[in-house]
């Protein structure tokens, strides 16, 4: 109806060299998060620490080593040992490499599944819609450790079963998410102009909708990842992830915590610390990158 | 109403008085000045018009004359009201100032009220936010303002929220909190854009007499000239963020100095009155023999059902003819753009017959109406949601070819798009570029390209120019009259402007509430209107023309009160 009146914007002159380039935009109002860029450098950190390291750092991590248990931090173990002699520091990279596969598996299954099933709810609409969405409320009913522990007392899972269970009970929350995107995107004038020539629901969705998602659906991923992490820590905590002698750093906390009380802190908080360095860093990506595309978003 | 509480106001000087003001944006690609170097006044009882396109800084101005304006906006030089300096005043002093000496008006009646509190207790808090009175002599002056600003049972109303006000009546609702300290200076940023035309016509005979009857000073922003011709004293016009003339309203708006005024009025869509300056095209005014392209057959559309269905067309039959422009008009809520949709096929009728091409679409399966899908090309209104902005220019006009000529190899398609673009008018460097860098006019015209890329039979536009400048809507229209006399498709033109589609079509359809009010050749329909309905929407569209506009403000409030008076006899 009316003449749209931005302030600031003076057609032709500045709206050019802004968009110009919408990708560095982006690159550059994600730097302007500094805590985002930490997040970035903790979780490249673990991952050189996890998967490079052992190359520098080798420790013997599957052997029984009785005449060197609970060993405090010194020289020759930089952290310490383990109540059956494994290094501490050696056994943060090893752990670490479950947690991280582990978490970063789960949270793009379950960012996978949430999107698939959004997508479709809130494109198909009516009843259909209405079903999935009560399947998606009835699951956030459930509490997903309480779901994860009848699972585990059932079966012992491996690493790809622990994968498939935690992406399962968590990919309630995306699908919530890429559902009110879809709502919006499905009205849009251009889909509405390729349903009005004849293009297929098919083209609407591939082309239109999942493309026009892709910065929800990533920012959705990265905060999945972080919560994995976390529940695989809570799983293992508890017992009921990977079994010895791998493990993880939920696994390796478990452990350490009946020697607690013995005054051995190094086999708690390493771990507990690097679960909650990696969570975060996670989170402050998720934060960073909402604020790079939202606003290019919009468009 | 007491006025005697009205703060003293210089009697000789201005009530607004700008000099030197500039206003400079710190975005993220750097300082973007809006305003440079912009002095005007105005005095009390005087109506001055701030006019110009979009992105020209004419909002800017007024919100830098509140202090409103965004954190990342600074003010130079000086803005003073009443004698007070506003560039660089204190938030209380402003607070003081804002909704006392000086009110705005905004442009969305929706959004500036507080959608969870009656409307009564809305004004109320104004009053008492200036004014030292209890709670139940605001409660009574807000009644009396409801009065004032025309809303019918104004004790009843007051209760209101709201959602159960008319856009109309909101307006009128802003108006009176705007006006409920007497101010001295109101500042109406476009108060009636989002309005229909007899809407408009309505807010701008009050604020007219509320001005005349307080003495307040006006600065009026909007982009629409007839509002100038009907409502202003004096007129200055912006350009980028400068004033290129200031003056009378007769002598900017009929003796122009300034080249960009000239051009600016020149693309003005103008409303044809008189049969001697008839614009229309008036070939192929009569329903040819041919086979309608598009057809409706009393065609209702019910949403919704039981108690909440809402009828949205009742009975519509129309017909689009080869070669023809059927302009489809009416004012919100007519139902124009459903009857566009089904046309379209995007909405189904609930009762009636739609034809395309000869097929009813209702029995074609789908595969078949697929195929009858090629030969219809859309432009609809929004610039921005009209094209995907991961795409290319491009990609979004190449889609109805990957959809319908799926055989077609990437040059060919290539050769296509670009061979379209030269039609539009459009480099063909820009099919690499993406659509946020294109201007509002240039998207429209890639729409355009996209519809016509298949060399369709039938365009349907459903208010293709509606949110563009009126120059650029020239250049559009231009674009669109000049492929269709070359290409010969058919066009179906959904429009609440009437001198467009008098200037636009060959016959025109008049809807209201969902029905058919008149239809007929545009030439006859909008010259000698047969029913009150399209009379009464044709008087209320203001002409650029001060003079003009006099006349016809004169003629239909005469025919107003001849109405009212038959109904009371």
């Amino acid at each position: 109806m009316s003449a749209v009146i931005q302030p600031g914007r003076v057609p032709g002159k500045a709206t050019a060299p802004v968009t110009a380039s919408g990708t560095r935009l982006a690159v550059r109002r994600f730097r302007r998060n500094r805590l985002a860029v930490v997040g970035l450098g903790v979780v490249a950190f673990f991952f050189l620490f996890c998967f490079v390291g052992p190359l520098v750092y080798s420790t013997d991590q599957t052997h029984t080593l009785l005449d060197q248990v609970n060993l405090a931090p010194s020289g020759s173990h930089w952290l310490g040992t383990d109540a059956v002699g494994h290094d501490v520091l050696g056994r943060l990279m090893y752990g670490g490499k479950v947690s991280l596969i582990v978490g970063l598996a789960a949270g793009v299954l379950a960012t996978v599944i949430g999107t698939l099933w959004g997508a479709v709810a809130g494109y198909a609409g009516g009843w259909i819609d209405a079903v999935m969405m009560r399947v998606v409320d009835a699951g956030i009913a459930i509490p997903a450790l309480f779901i994860l522990l009848v699972v585990s007392a059932i079966t012992t899972p491996d690493l790809t079963g622990l994968i498939v269970i935690l992406g399962f009970v968590s990919w309630l929350v995306p699908s919530r998410l890429i559902r009110a995107e879809t709502l919006s995107l499905k009205n849009r004038d251009y889909v509405l102009t390729l349903r009005a020539i004849g293009g297929t629901h098919g083209r609407a969705i591939i082309r239109h909708i999942l493309p026009n998602s892709v910065s929800t659906i990533i920012v959705a991923a990265t905060f999945q990842i972080a919560d994995a992490i976390l529940l695989v820590a809570y799983v293992s905590y508890l017992g009921l992830g990977v079994q010895p002698p791998s493990t993880d750093w939920g696994g390796m906390l478990s452990a350490g915590l009946t020697a607690a009380y013995s005054g051995y802190w190094w086999l708690i908080i390493p771990p507990g610390l690097a679960i909650i360095l990696v969570v975060w860093a996670f989170n402050a990506i998720g934060d960073g990158l909402r604020d790079a595309f939202d606003v290019r978003g919009r468009g | 109403m007491t006025a005697t509480q009205r703060p003293a106001a210089p009697q000789a000087g201005p009530i607004l008085e700008l000099d030197g003001l500039g206003v400079v944006f710190t975005t993220e690609s750097g300082e973007v000045p809006a305003v440079r170097g912009v002095s005007l006044h105005v005095a009390p009882g005087e109506t001055l018009a701030l006019v110009g396109e979009s992105g020209s800084g004419k909002s800017t101005i007024a919100l830098a004359a509140m202090g409103l304006l965004t954190g990342n906006a600074r003010a130079t030089g000086s803005a003073v009201i009443a004698g007070t300096q506003v560039v660089g005043a204190r938030e209380s002093d402003l607070a003081a100032l804002r909704g006392r000496t000086a009110s705005m008006v905004f442009q969305e009646p929706a959004t500036a009220l507080d959608p969870l509190t009656r409307v009564g207790r809305q004004i109320a808090e104004v009053i008492r936010n200036h004014r030292d009175v209890s709670a139940k002599e605001a409660a009574t002056e807000a009644v009396a303002l409801l009065r004032k600003v025309g809303i019918p049972e104004p004790e009843k109303r007051a209760a209101a929220y709201p959602f159960q006000l008319s856009g109309g009546q909101r307006q009128r609702v802003v108006i009176a909190m705007a006006i409920a300290n007497d101010p001295a200076l109101l500042i109406a940023d476009e108060p009636t854009t989002a309005l229909d035309v007899t809407v408009q016509a309505e807010i701008l005979d009050l604020l007219r007499r509320l001005a005349a009857e307080t003495g307040t000073g006006v600065l009026l922003v909007t982009h629409n000239m007839g509002v100038v011709a009907d409502f202003a004293d004096r007129v200055a016009v912006m350009y980028h963020g400068e004033i290129v003339e200031t003056g009378p309203v007769e002598d900017v708006l009929l003796r122009p100095s300034h080249d960009y005024t000239r051009r600016l009025l020149g693309a003005v869509p103008r409303l044809s009155v008189a049969e001697a300056d008839k614009a229309a095209p008036a070939a192929a005014a009569e329903a040819p023999d041919t086979e309608p392209v598009a057809e409706l057959r009393d065609v209702s559309v019910v949403f919704g059902r039981g108690k909440n269905a809402v009828r949205a067309l009742d009975g519509v039959s129309l017909a689009v003819h080869p070669g023809q422009t059927l302009g489809l008009v009416g004012e919100s809520g007519s139902g124009k753009s459903t009857a566009s949709r089904v046309a379209l096929g995007l909405i189904a009728p609930t009762s009636g017959t739609v034809s395309l091409f000869g097929t009813d679409l209702g029995r074609a399966r789908s595969r078949a109406r697929r195929a009858l899908r090629a030969g219809i090309g859309v432009v609809l209104q929004d610039p921005v949601a009209s094209l995907d902005a991961r795409m290319t220019v491009g990609e979004c006009v190449a889609e109805p070819l990957r959809v319908h000529q799926k055989g077609l190899s990437a040059k060919d398609r290539r050769s296509k798009v670009a061979a379209i673009l030269d039609r539009v008018r459009l480099p063909r460097e820009l099919a690499d570029r993406a659509p946020r860098e294109l201007s509002g006019g240039q998207r429209q015209r890639v729409s355009l390209a996209r519809a016509l890329v298949l060399e369709p039979r039938l365009l349907v536009a459903d208010e293709p120019t509606s949110a563009l400048d009126v120059s650029v809507q020239q250049a559009v229209l231009e674009v669109i009259s000049e492929l269709q006399d070359e290409l010969g498709f058919a066009c179906l033109f959904v429009s609440h402007d009437l001198a467009v589609v008098q200037h636009f079509a060959q016959r025109v359809v008049v809807l209201r509430g969902g029905r058919i009010q008149e239809q007929g050749p545009t030439g006859e329909t909008l010259l000698h209107p047969e029913t009150d309905y399209t009379r009464g929407l044709l008087a209320a569209v203001p002409v650029p023309d001060p003079v003009v506009q006099r006349g016809r403000r004169a003629e239909r409030l005469a025919a107003l009160a001849a109405g009212r008076t038959e109904v009371q006899a």
